[in-house]
């Protein structure tokens, strides 16, 4: 098979901003063209590279957005406080801007949508990236398997993609968005108010003979106690994938 | 802050790890040489906040991979690292 | 590789301000302290820590925590140099002397190598930690030191790169040949001097 004969060597590139969408106040979605792109799996990241005049060089990880039938790859990053990059990717770079970029890699984090295994989604703030490139794939793939996201804000402010992850769950019987609104919620709010714990998870969860397929992704401490309290509930660790996006400003 | 929070999954390592090797290595399964375990490298402990990638048993602790990527030469330390199963894998693509 | 690419308006998170004197070549001052780690942050109670000097002497050496603070500790300010670039100016620290330490040993030993709690080492000529060029720090910053930044205590050695500044350090082990630690086994140079940018083996 000449495809898998022909390995493309992992190498820097340059993409092109064409687009950024606002998503919430620190988080926006850009949008690149990559030429030579090979595609991508619904999970993976690319590795971003900024260079300074004077040769100075910072690198990050960020997840793919876009699922991997959209033209164009998307990237939404979260400008974080004391960062280093994500400011500069958040506020400074504007369409024509070019960046350098490495991928996609990640085989570990990847749901491609061919296992019939029900899907369940859980996300902390940003963490919820690579996870849309699952919804997204699966709402253009017609591989509908069940599939549930657990979404972790601070609050309704925060959500990113709130209005897409709607409509899709409005349009599709089979997709159950599910958000949790730690620190500020609207008037009238009946859905889970506090941190992502064991009770919580027990409600949301298929029971573990459904043998679903699980991604986590977010802030250690979130991940840590998700995918701990989903090992409690009798969900086999093999089937528990977990991504963590380490301490801020990294 | 605490330093725990430095740690990743083997994830974090693809790119790196994408550099040396010609196959995707999270899926590949590395057996622990301390004790024995047998562990998707995506699994594993990562520690990259560091002067080099450190890649720890999930298990035991114990160091299996090291990546130290300095000018223009890599060294790799697989000492703790017994054996490693690459499962060949195709290129991504639009499945 | 796109070489020569530059990101417009890039500039990251240096500090251009300070003079270049204190600067060795390819390092940038930061204001923050970052937090490097090759693994788990290791949880010693004071009541099981020691410091201990063995190997090539005439009688090993053992402190307890109460043993270490009894002894005469000085207040230290250094400039910092990792190996991954960043450096911190002015730092301090309060800490034992390695001379008072290493006074109460006699050794032949030419090197030492320093081993911690985790597991981690690194190695050093015995006169780059004597003459007033190395501790046992206990303090950062006026506080007690922090687990994530070495505490109880670390070795504190400024005229090399940071790596050599062993975190979570419970002693010494003398011995006559040079032996590479932790890092220096997997690339990174024997000694270190950061004015000489010594960062990898054969630089």
């Amino acid at each position: 098979m000449e495809g898998t004969a022909l390995r493309r060597r992992l190498i820097w590139r340059l993409a092109t901003l064409v687009d950024a969408i606002h998503e919430t106040r620190d988080v926006r979605s850009l949008v690149f063209e990559v030429g030579d792109w090979s595609g991508h799996l619904p999970g993976q990241h690319v590795d971003v590279r900024l260079t300074a005049e004077d040769g100075y060089q910072a690198q990050r990880s960020y997840s793919i957005a876009s699922a991997p039938a959209d033209m164009s790859l998307q990237l939404t990053v979260e400008s974080l406080r004391d960062g280093e990059v994500s400011p500069y990717l958040v506020d400074e770079l504007s369409p024509g801007d070019q960046l350098e970029l490495r991928g996609p890699v990640g085989g570990y984090f990847v749901w491609d949508g061919r296992s019939p295994s029900p899907l369940l989604l859980v996300a902390g703030g940003s963490g919820v990236v690579p996870l849309m490139s699952m919804l997204r794939h699966r709402a253009v793939s017609g591989r509908r398997v069940p599939a549930r996201l657990l979404y972790s804000s601070h609050g309704p402010d925060d959500i990113i993609y709130r209005d897409e992850l709607e409509r899709m769950a409005a349009a599709d019987p089979d997709l159950k968005v599910l958000h949790v609104l730690t620190r500020r919620q609207p008037p009238g709010w009946t859905g889970y108010a506090r941190r992502i714990d064991g009770a919580m998870l027990a409600e949301v969860a298929w029971p573990p003979e459904s043998e679903a397929e699980i991604f986590v992704c977010g802030p250690t401490a979130l991940v840590e106690v998700v995918a701990s309290g989903l090992r409690d509930l009798g969900h086999a660790p093999e089937r528990i994938r977990t991504e963590r996006f380490g301490p801020t400003g990294r | 802050m605490d330093a725990d929070e430095l740690r990743l999954d083997g994830n974090a390592a693809a790119g790196l790890l994408r550099e040396l090797f010609v196959h995707e290595m999270t899926v590949s399964v590395g057996t622990c040489a301390n004790c024995r375990a047998a562990t998707k490298v995506g699994a594993l402990h990562v520690y990259r906040n560091a002067p080099g990638l450190v890649m720890r048993c999930p298990v035991c602790g114990a160091v299996m991979l090291r990546v130290v990527h300095g000018g223009d030469r890599y060294w790799v330390e697989t000492v703790g690292l017994r054996l490693l199963e690459i499962p060949e894998t195709p290129p991504p693509s639009s499945p | 590789m796109s070489a020569g690419f530059v990101s417009r308006g890039f500039r990251g998170r240096r500090d251009p301000s300070v003079p270049s004197d204190r600067v060795p070549p390819g390092q940038y001052v930061v204001s923050d302290f970052p937090v490097l780690s090759a693994g788990p942050t290791p949880r010693t109670p004071l009541s099981k820590w020691s410091f201990t000097i063995r190997g090539e002497v005439e009688r090993p050496v053992s402190w307890t925590w109460e043993e270490f603070r009894g002894l005469p500790a000085e207040t230290v300010t250094a400039d910092i140099h990792c190996v991954t670039k960043w450096s911190k100016l002015d730092t301090e620290w309060r800490g034992v002397s390695l001379d008072t330490l290493l006074d109460e040993v006699e050794t032949e030993a030419e090197y030492a190598l320093a081993f911690c709690d985790g597991g981690y080492t690194t190695n050093l000529p015995l006169e780059d930690l004597v003459d007033g060029r190395a501790w046992i720090a206990f303090e950062y910053d006026g506080a007690p030191l922090e687990p994530e930044h070495g505490g109880p205590a670390r070795l504190l050695v400024p005229h090399v790169y940071f790596w050599k500044s062993a975190k979570w350090v419970r002693g010494l082990h003398l011995m006559q040949e040079d032996e590479p630690g932790f890092w220096e086994s997997v690339g990174y140079h024997m000694y270190g001097d950061p004015w000489r940018e010594q960062r990898y083996a054969g630089d």
